[in-house]
C-alpha cells in the first residue's frame, strides 16, 4: 500500500474532484434516489403515431385497474387551464394532447399508482382511437402547398412555417460572391441526434397542502428559471415553490426546458394529494425530450485563387418538430448560429434560417451545442476543407493562412460578434506539431502509391477543424430567456473558524463544480478548497441565477464567486486593519495574507480574520460583524474559447469502415482552474464528436416513426471507437473575466465533428467524393464512394 | 424504467423438470437461459410470455469437450467460456473470430451458446458459425432426444423447428482434420449486431479446396448457409479469385433486407467481401499460416 501524504491544496491545479467521493462509492442522490412517504408513481402514456387526431380515450379500464388512483388526460388539464403550456421559444406545446397527436411518442395520458408496475400496467388498458393523418417526415418538404398543417391549433398558422431569419450584410456578400476568382458550394446536414445522458428525465413532486408548498425534486439544469417559469404559467406564488435539483446524471442542454412530465409529476400531486415520481424510460427519453441540430445547410465560400478567403453564405432549413420550444436566448432564434464566420478574417457573411415544424419531437438546443455553434462550426469547417480541395491547397495551410491574426482582438465579426482574444496561429501550429502533420501527410503519399501497386493497404485520411466558440451567456441586455436576463448570483459566507460556504445558481451535471468553484474561492481567499462547501441545486438555499448551460458556469458564475470572493477579501481587509492597528492602504494581499507593507512578520490569513470578525475585537465602521457578501454577475461579453483539432482515420474501401487512429485537441480555454476536470471535459466532448460523425442519428421512416428510441438503434462510442486521446493547451487570457478564464464545458463536441468527417473525406478523396452526411457509418462511407451518398435523416429504404 | 408484463416464472431442477414445465405452460411459455436476448424483449414489450422457465440450474448443460470424433458443447455454456475453451479454439478458431465480436464482456458472461441458436435472430453470429462448421443439435422432449442438423434447426426469423416443449440440450460439431475456419463480421460500434457476417471453413487438399462450410449472417441468407457457393468452390484451386467468386455466388443468394444498419445493396457487397476474406482467412489457417 501506498501511503501519500495528503496536503490541503490551495488554489488551481488538478485536485481530485470533491464530489467523486460520493460517486465512486454509489452515494449519490439523482431523482430517482428521492422516496418520500407515501409516495405514488406516474406513467406516461405515449402516441404511437406521428400525426393523428385523437377520436376518443377510454380510462375505466385503467383506472379499475388494482393499485391505480387516478389517470390524467388531456381533457381533465384542459379543465385546468393547464393542456398547454408556453415553450422556451414563445410558442406553446401540448402537455397532455387534446386535439391530436403531433409526434410518435407524444403524451397523451398519465396513470398514477400505487407502485410503477401497476401504473405501466394501466397504460395498456387506456384505449384511444386515433385517425391518422398525412405525416411531414422530411423538413424539405414542410414548407410544400400540399403539406398538412401540423400546428392548426394555432389561428395564426396555416402552413408549417414557424419564422425566418437573417444576419449579416447581404448586398455586401453578394457583391464579394459575384467578384470571387472561386466559389465553393454544398448541401450539409448536421442531422438529428440527441445527448442521451445516461439519468432520463424525471421529476418526484410534493405539495403540502397544509402550509401550501410545492417542493419538485427534478433533472433540471436551471432551477431557478423552472421555478419562475412554473409561478409565470401555474399561477403558484413563487416563494411557494422550492425546486430541488440533486445530482444529474449529465444533462448536455436536454435538461434545460420543462417537460409535460414533470407538469404531471405536480398536477399528479395536487390531485391526489401526495408526492408523485415520474421517471421516464430510455426509450421516452429518446423519442420526446430535446433533440439536437436537424439543421439542413446549403453553404457557399468565396475566394481568391491564392486561398484568401472573402464570404460565406448559408441558407439554413431548421426543423423544429411539431412545437418551437428550443431553449436559447430569446433574441437569438437560431442560437448563436450566427457565429458562422467561424475563425476566419473574411469581409462579408450572410446568413438565413428558415425554420420549420414538422411530426418530430420538439427541440433543437442540447448536446453541448453551445446554442447552435456545433452546427456553425461544422458548416464552415466543412466548407474551408472542400475550398481547400478546389484550390488543390494543404487544407492546414489554407486556415493558416486565413486564421484571425492576434493583433486583430478584440475582434469584431462580419455578424457583429466581438471576439475578446486569441492567438489561432499558435494554437494551430501547435496541434500540427504535436500531430508531426507532414510526416502524416508524407505516409498518406505512400499509402497511395502503394495501393496504386496493387497493395491492399487501407487508405488514409487526416482532417482538421479550428473552432471558435461564444459561450457564457448574457450579457444581460442581449440575453435573456422568457424576459428573465441571463447574468448569475453568488454567495458566500465565512464561519469563524475561517470556512466557507459557497451558494451559486448553476447546477452541476457532472463537470466538478463542487470542486472548481471551491479552487475559485481558495484561490482568492487562501483557503483549501476542501475547506470550502459549494451548495448548488435548491432554490431554498441559493441566490438566483439562469442556471448551466452553453458553458456557461465558469464564464459566468465562476467570474460571480470570484467577484464575491474578492468582495470577502475587501472586508476582510478593513477587518485587518483593525487587529494590525494600521490603515487600509497600508496592507497588501501577499501569499494568502494581509499583510502589512514591507513587513512580513505582520500578516492576517483569512481564518484569522474570519474568527476576529465574529469575536469581541472592535469593529471598524463598515463592518457588521462578518465577512460574508452577495453578488450578481452580468458579464460584459462572451468568452471566445477556441482550439485547433486533427484528426487521423483508417478506411476500408471495400467495407466502409472507418478507424480512428489517432486525435490531436489543442484548446485554448483561457485560464484554467482544475486542468484535470478540463481534460475530462475535453475527453467527453471528443467522444461526443465520434458519436455524432461515426454512428448517431435519429432518422425518420416516412409514417414518422423514430428509427432511434433505444440503445441498440442509438449507438453512443465506448472506448474502443475513441483512440488515446492527445492533448495540448495554449493559454490566451480572456481579458474581461475576472480570472481570465473562458468556458470549455462543449469545446471538444463543437470541434471534433468537422476534424473527423474532414479527415474521412480527405481518406476517399481518390474516388472523388467530395461530401457526405454525418454519421458515417460503414454503409453512409461505402454508398458516398459508390457516388450514391445516404440521406441519413430518413431511414434506409 | 422500463418493465415487462406481468408473467409466472419457474425455475427449472433437471432437464426433465424443465420439459414437464414446459409441457405444463403450453405455447406461450420461453425458456430462459442468459436472457440477454428475450429480457429486453419483455422490457420493451415486443415480447410478453406467460411463463418463463429458468435453466439456469441446470448446470450439466454447461461443458465444451471432444467426444470421438465430435465437439460437443452443452447448451448452458455461456459464450465467455466457449471464447475461452483452449479444445474450442484448437479446432474452430472461427468460434474464437465470432465470439470475440458478439456483444460485450457483461453479454458474454452471461448469454448461452444455446440460447443463441434457439433465440434464432437473423443477425445472431454462431447461428452462422455453426452453419459453416455444419453442427447438429440434439433436442430432448417428453418422448426423447432427437438430432437436427443445425441448418434445419431455424424455421424463420425468431423460429425453430423445436417443439414447445422440447429443450436444445447440446451442439455437436464434427471435427475434421486439416481444417481452417474464419470468422468476418463489420458492425457499426463494437457490441453492436452485425451489418453483416460471414464464417467459413475451408479442408485443402494441396492447393485445391476440397471441402468447404459457408455461413452468413444478417443478410437473409435461408438457413444461415450458402450451399450454392460451397458446391462452386468444392475442388476449385485456393485462390483469391475463387474465394471472390464463391462470395459473389454466396451474395447471389442472400436477400438482405434494408435497415439502419445498410441499404441491401451494401448489405449483399459485405456478404461478397467478407466471405471472401473469411475463406482467405480460413484457408491461410488450413495452411497454418495464421493463428
Amino acid at each position: 500500500m501506498t501511503v501519500t501524504e495528503e496536503r490541503p491544496t490551495v488554489g488551481f491545479g488538478s485536485t481530485l474532484r470533491k464530489e467523486d467521493v460520493r460517486f465512486v462509492r454509489g452515494k449519490g442522490t439523482y431523482v430517482d434516489d428521492v422516496n418520500l412517504p407515501g409516495m405514488l408513481h406516474g406513467a406516461m402514456l405515449r402516441s404511437p403515431f406521428a400525426h393523428a387526431r385523437i377520436v376518443s380515450i377510454d380510462t375505466s379500464a385503467a383506472e379499475a385497474h388494482p393499485g391505480v388512483k387516478a389517470v390524467i388526460t388531456g381533457e381533465t388539464l384542459a379543465g385546468l387551464n393547464l393542456a398547454w403550456m408556453p415553450t422556451l421559444s414563445y410558442d406553446t406545446q401540448a402537455v397532455l394532447a387534446t386535439d391530436k397527436v403531433r409526434f410518435q411518442g407524444q403524451e397523451v395520458a398519465f396513470v398514477i399508482a400505487e407502485d410503477h408496475y401497476s401504473a405501466r400496467d394501466a397504460l395498456e388498458l387506456i384505449e384511444v382511437e386515433y385517425e391518422e393523418l398525412p405525416v411531414v417526415v422530411d423538413a424539405k418538404k414542410a414548407l410544400d402547398a400540399d403539406a398538412p398543417v401540423i400546428r392548426d391549433d394555432k389561428e395564426e398558422q396555416s402552413n408549417n412555417h414557424i419564422y425566418d431569419w437573417e444576419a449579416g450584410d447581404k448586398a455586401a456578400t453578394d457583391e464579394v460572391f459575384s467578384s470571387a476568382d472561386v466559389v465553393v458550394a454544398e448541401d450539409i446536414l448536421y442531422p438529428r441526434t440527441h445527448p442521451a445522458p445516461l439519468e432520463t428525465c424525471g421529476a418526484v413532486a410534493d405539495m403540502d397542502k397544509v402550509t401550501g408548498k410545492l417542493t419538485v425534486w427534478t433533472t433540471t439544469q436551471a432551477p431557478h428559471a423552472h421555478r419562475t417559469v412554473y409561478a409565470l404559467v401555474a399561477g403558484l406564488p413563487e416563494h411557494k415553490i422550492r425546486i430541488i435539483s440533486p445530482d444529474i446524471g449529465g444533462g448536455f442542454g436536454g435538461k434545460v426546458g420543462i417537460y409535460p412530465g414533470y407538469v404531471l409529476a405536480i398536477v399528479g400531486s395536487i390531485v391526489a394529494g401526495k408526492p408523485v415520481k415520474w421517471v421516464e424510460d430510455r426509450s421516452e427519453h429518446l423519442m420526446s425530450t430535446a433533440f439536437a441540430r436537424d439543421y439542413h445547410m446549403r453553404g457557399e465560400i468565396a475566394a481568391t485563387r491564392d486561398g484568401k478567403i472573402l464570404g460565406l453564405r448559408v441558407n439554413t432549413l431548421a426543423d423544429h418538430g411539431a412545437f418551437h420550444s428550443t431553449a436559447q436566448p430569446t433574441k437569438f432564434p437560431a442560437g448563436f448560429f450566427h457565429v458562422f464566420t467561424g475563425s476566419y478574417d473574411l469581409q462579408a457573411a450572410h446568413c438565413k434560417v428558415t425554420a420549420v415544424y414538422t411530426n418530430k419531437a420538439p427541440g433543437g438546443v442540447a448536446y453541448a451545442c453551445s446554442f447552435r455553434i456545433t452546427e456553425a462550426v461544422y458548416l464552415v469547417e466543412r466548407m474551408v476543407e472542400l475550398l481547400a480541395r478546389e484550390l488543390d491547397m494543404d487544407p492546414a495551410e489554407l486556415r493558416m493562412k486565413n486564421l484571425l491574426r492576434p493583433e486583430q482582438f478584440p475582434y469584431t465579426t462580419p455578424t457583429g460578434w466581438e471576439y475578446d482574444s486569441g492567438d489561432y496561429q499558435k494554437t494551430l501550429t501547435k496541434a500540427m506539431e504535436m500531430a508531426g502533420y507532414q510526416q502524416l501527410r508524407a505516409e498518406q503519399a505512400d499509402r497511395l502509391r502503394r495501393r496504386e501497386q496493387g497493395e491492399n493497404v487501407p487508405l488514409m485520411g487526416i482532417g482538421v477543424s479550428f473552432f471558435t466558440e461564444a459561450v457564457g451567456a448574457g450579457p444581460r441586455k442581449h440575453m435573456d430567456i422568457l424576459g428573465l436576463g441571463m447574468a448569475d448570483g453568488a454567495e458566500l459566507r465565512v464561519h469563524p473558524t475561517g470556512k466557507a460556504v459557497l451558494r451559486i445558481s448553476v447546477q452541476t451535471q457532472g463537470q466538478g463544480h463542487e470542486t472548481t468553484f471551491a479552487q475559485i474561492v481558495g484561490n482568492e481567499l487562501g483557503l483549501p478548497t476542501e475547506d470550502i462547501e459549494v451548495v448548488h441545486g435548491d432554490t431554498d438555499q441559493t441566490p438566483f441565477g439562469l442556471g448551466t448551460y452553453g458553458s456557461r458556469s465558469t464564464p459566468v458564475s465562476g467570474a460571480a464567486t470570484a467577484v464575491v470572493a474578492r468582495k470577502v477579501r475587501e472586508r476582510a481587509r478593513i477587518v485587518a486593519a483593525a487587529m494590525l492597528e494600521v490603515s487600509t492602504d497600508d496592507l497588501e494581499w501577499q501569499e494568502n495574507r494581509w499583510q502589512v507593507r514591507g513587513d512580513p512578520e505582520k500578516a492576517k490569513t483569512i481564518q484569522e480574520i474570519a474568527l476576529a470578525a465574529h469575536s469581541s475585537l472592535e469593529l471598524p465602521e463598515g463592518i457588521e460583524g462578518h465577512l460574508d457578501a452577495t453578488t450578481v454577475y452580468n458579464p460584459p461579453n462572451l468568452t471566445y474559447p477556441f482550439g485547433a483539432y486533427i484528426c487521423v482515420v483508417d478506411v476500408d474501401p471495400d467495407t466502409g469502415q472507418v478507424h480512428l487512429r489517432r486525435f490531436i485537441a489543442v484548446d485554448d480555454c483561457g485560464v484554467r482552474i482544475n486542468p484535470m476536470i478540463v481534460e475530462g471535459q475535453i475527453h467527453g466532448g471528443l467522444a461526443d464528436g465520434v458519436g455524432m460523425a461515426l454512428m448517431q442519428v435519429m432518422a425518420f421512416d416516412a409514417d414518422g416513426n423514430h428509427m432511434g428510441a433505444n440503445f441498440m438503434d442509438y449507438l453512443l462510442p465506448t472506448a474502443k471507437e475513441c483512440p488515446s486521446w492527445e492533448l495540448g493547451e495554449t493559454v490566451t487570457p480572456s481579458p474581461h473575466h475576472p480570472i481570465g478564464a473562458k468556458g470549455v464545458g462543449e469545446s471538444a463536441t463543437v470541434g471534433s465533428p468537422a476534424a473527423i468527417v474532414n479527415a474521412v473525406m480527405d481518406a476517399l478523396k481518390p474516388y472523388g467524393v467530395r461530401h457526405a452526411d454525418m454519421p458515417l457509418s460503414p454503409a453512409a462511407v461505402w454508398s458516398a464512394i459508390q457516388g450514391r451518398p445516404l440521406r441519413t435523416d430518413l431511414a434506409i429504404t | 424504467m422500463q418493465v415487462p408484463a406481468p408473467f409466472a416464472y419457474e425455475r427449472a431442477t433437471s432437464v426433465e423438470h424443465a420439459i414437464e414445465l414446459l409441457s405444463r405452460h403450453g405455447p406461450e411459455a420461453r425458456v430462459v437461459a442468459g436472457g440477454h436476448s428475450l429480457i429486453p424483449m419483455m422490457k420493451l414489450r415486443l415480447a410478453q410470455p406467460d411463463a418463463l422457465i429458468d435453466i439456469n440450474n441446470l448446470s450439466d448443460l454447461s461443458y465444451i469437450r471432444v467426444e470421438g470424433d465430435q465437439l460437443l458443447i452443452g447448451a448452458l455454456t455461456r459464450h465467455a467460456d466457449l471464447l475461452d475453451s483452449a479444445v474450442a479454439g484448437e479446432h474452430f478458431p472461427i468460434f474464437r473470430d465470432a465470439e470475440q465480436v458478439i456483444a460485450d464482456p457483461v453479454v458474454r458472461n452471461f448469454g448461452t451458446v444455446g440460447g443463441s441458436l434457439c433465440q434464432a435472430d437473423p443477425a445472431e453470429d454462431l447461428s452462422a458459425a455453426f452453419a459453416a462448421v455444419g453442427a447438429s443439435v440434439v433436442a430432448r422432449g417428453p418422448n426423447g432426444s432427437r438430432t437436427i442438423d443445425v441448418r434445419q434447426l431455424h424455421a424463420g426469423p425468431y423460429e425453430t423447428v423445436l417443439e414447445p416443449n422440447e429443450l436444445l440440450v447440446e451442439i455437436r460439431v464434427p471435427i475434421r482434420p486439416g481444417g481452417g475456419s474464419a470468422y468476418e463480421k463489420v458492425e457499426r460500434r463494437v457490441g453492436d449486431y452485425p451489418v453483416a457476417a460471414a464464417g467459413a471453413v475451408v479442408w485443402l487438399d494441396g492447393d485445391t479446396v476440397a471441402e468447404a462450410g459457408i455461413g452468413l449472417t444478417a443478410v437473409g441468407a435461408e438457413h444461415f448457409a450458402a450451399p450454392e457457393a460451397e458446391t462452386a468452390l468444392r475442388g476449385r484451386p485456393a485462390t483469391d479469385d475463387s474465394f471472390a467468386e464463391a462470395g459473389r455466388i454466396a451474395a447471389q443468394h442472400c436477400h438482405p433486407q434494408p435497415d439502419q444498419r445498410g441499404p441491401a445493396e451494401y448489405k449483399r457487397q459485405l456478404a461478397v467481401e467478407l466471405t471472401t476474406r473469411a475463406l482467405r482467412r480460413a484457408t491461410a489457417r488450413a495452411r497454418g499460416q495464421e493463428a
